[in-house]
């Protein structure tokens, strides 16, 4: 008679449905096996009479009261989020800029409306307002994601520490949400989409921890890789580069043109 | 007056994910709810885990700062219980390797032992005396389990204080232990084997085991 193995011992007594009832039926012809049985789960009552100290009275108040004082300040939602006096330095200035470029729109506007003839540069100005701030934005969201993905995660330290990276991506965040708002109010919906992929790896990245093991770097540095992101934040921002360089007026370009008002 | 005390006040039990929501929406004092209704029970898994109550409270300490660090990647799960529990598992290994690691270094090659001391395990093996009373022979079992439970890798007590104790699935284990679940299976197995052979001379004091039963 084959003996049952003490793997398909565990298997029964843990209740697996496969091989159940062939392994029922061995047990009930061979007593061997029912002792080898009995003695796996002996091993499981005494794991079961290991006593466990009871931490006391009062063990979560005292564990709630060490820990409030390491947990850091969570924003609420993200516009509680945009009033935080440190944030409204960065806020402010990017609110500024489309602000800027919102107002040169009204004029664009009310030239059109009054026939004006310089709309397409104003026009132009204003679009350039927004390559140039967006532009940046990139800039240092690529530095950020370029920096982690360089770090190499197996360099020998228990914990990688990402704080750095982390604060940079926090402030990052709230300029990219407003960008993007103003990219979809603006219908330029291709640059909506971009940003908004980059927001969520910058949330991605805001929201881990100061340190994080080798493990967890690398599974956050496959997650920026996998949506290739740092790739497409590239290519925009070469894209508005080349924008920016075509909208410039060159100083020939000036001098034909002051030229042909001087004529007018 | 905080949060708990308010809902103690009104008699109204607040859900985890009602609590979990409220911490991310900056109520800070709603996180504590949470704490306080997990707290214990992630001291009992961390402490079958390290085996010692010193390193179970740092778990405790550090997987409620780490799950309050990640919450937002909590939303939307089902239990936050589970989560927590899954955290602590993960911080606990860590720390067993890095115990395991430190002990491998010093090649000190006596195991750890609760409240600091230290205790012998090969003192241990040659001390095969049957104890004539029963009281006596459990608490000769618990230790000689506590010592066997020290002589596993992180990974096979992690497999077993999961599955065993926390009736934790395959699959959730795995995902502590980084591994696909026929390997994780196979640790379960060689962990149970393992403390079966370890105890194999103590069995007479399975039965005395059984009819002591859990404190926990």
């Amino acid at each position: 008679m084959n003996h049952l193995s003490e793997e398909e011992l565990i298997v029964y007594r843990e209740g697996e449905e496969k091989g159940r009832a062939t392994a029922a039926a061995h047990l009930v012809e061979c007593p061997e096996c029912r002792e080898e049985l009995a003695k796996i789960e002996a091993v499981f009552a005494a794991l079961d009479a290991m006593p466990v100290p009871d931490p006391g009275e009062g063990y979560e108040r005292r564990v709630w009261q060490q820990l409030e004082p390491r947990l850091p300040e969570r924003r609420g939602r993200w516009w509680a989020g945009l009033f935080e006096a440190r944030r409204l330095v960065v806020v402010g200035a990017v609110a500024a800029l489309i602000l800027a470029a919102y107002l040169i729109g009204i004029q664009v506007g009310k030239k059109r409306l009054g026939g004006g003839t310089d709309v397409a540069g104003t026009e132009k100005v204003r679009e350039r307002v927004l390559v140039v701030a967006v532009g940046e934005h990139l800039g240092k969201s690529e530095m950020v994601l370029v920096e982690l993905a360089n770090t190499d995660a197996r360099r020998g330290e228990k914990l990688i520490n990402i704080a750095a990276e982390q604060k940079r991506a926090e402030a990052l965040v709230d300029e990219n949400r407003l960008y993007r708002q103003t990219a979809l109010r603006e219908g330029d919906t291709a640059m909506a989409s971009t940003l908004d992929e980059l927001e969520r790896v910058l949330v991605d990245i805001a929201n881990s921890p100061e340190e994080v093991t080798p493990g967890q770097f690398e599974s956050l540095q496959k997650r920026i890789e996998a949506k290739g992101i740092l790739f497409k934040v590239r290519v925009v921002n070469q894209d508005l580069r080349e924008r920016e360089k075509s909208e410039r007026p060159s100083p020939a370009q000036g001098n034909s043109g002051m030229q042909e008002r001087k004529k007018a | 007056m905080g949060m708990r005390e308010e809902m103690e006040t009104a008699g109204v039990e607040t859900s985890d994910a009602e609590a979990v929501e409220r911490t991310l929406a900056g109520e800070r004092d709603a996180y504590r709810v949470l704490v306080e209704r997990h707290s214990r029970n992630v001291f009992r898994m961390a402490y079958r885990m390290t085996g010692n109550r010193q390193d179970a409270e740092e778990v405790v300490q550090e997987a409620f700062l780490r799950a309050y660090q990640k919450l937002r990647q909590f939303e939307g799960q089902a239990n936050f219980g589970t989560w927590v529990y899954r955290i602590a598992a993960n911080y606990g290994i860590d720390r067993l390797r890095a115990r395991n690691a430190e002990q491998s270094r010093r090649q000190d090659p006596r195991g750890p032992h609760e409240d600091g001391m230290e205790i012998d395990p090969l003192a241990l093996a040659k001390d095969t005396a049957p104890s004539p009373e029963r009281l006596a022979a459990s608490a000769q079992l618990a230790e000689k389990m506590k010592a066997a439970l020290n002589e596993l890798t992180p990974a096979e007590r992690t497999a077993i204080v999961m599955r065993h104790w926390q009736g934790c699935a395959i699959e959730e284990i795995a995902a502590v232990l980084k591994s696909n679940t026929n390997a994780t299976k196979n640790t379960v197995f060689r962990a149970v084997s393992k403390l079966r052979k370890a105890l194999e001379p103590y069995a007479g004091g399975f039965g005395a085991a059984r009819a002591m039963g859990s404190e926990s």
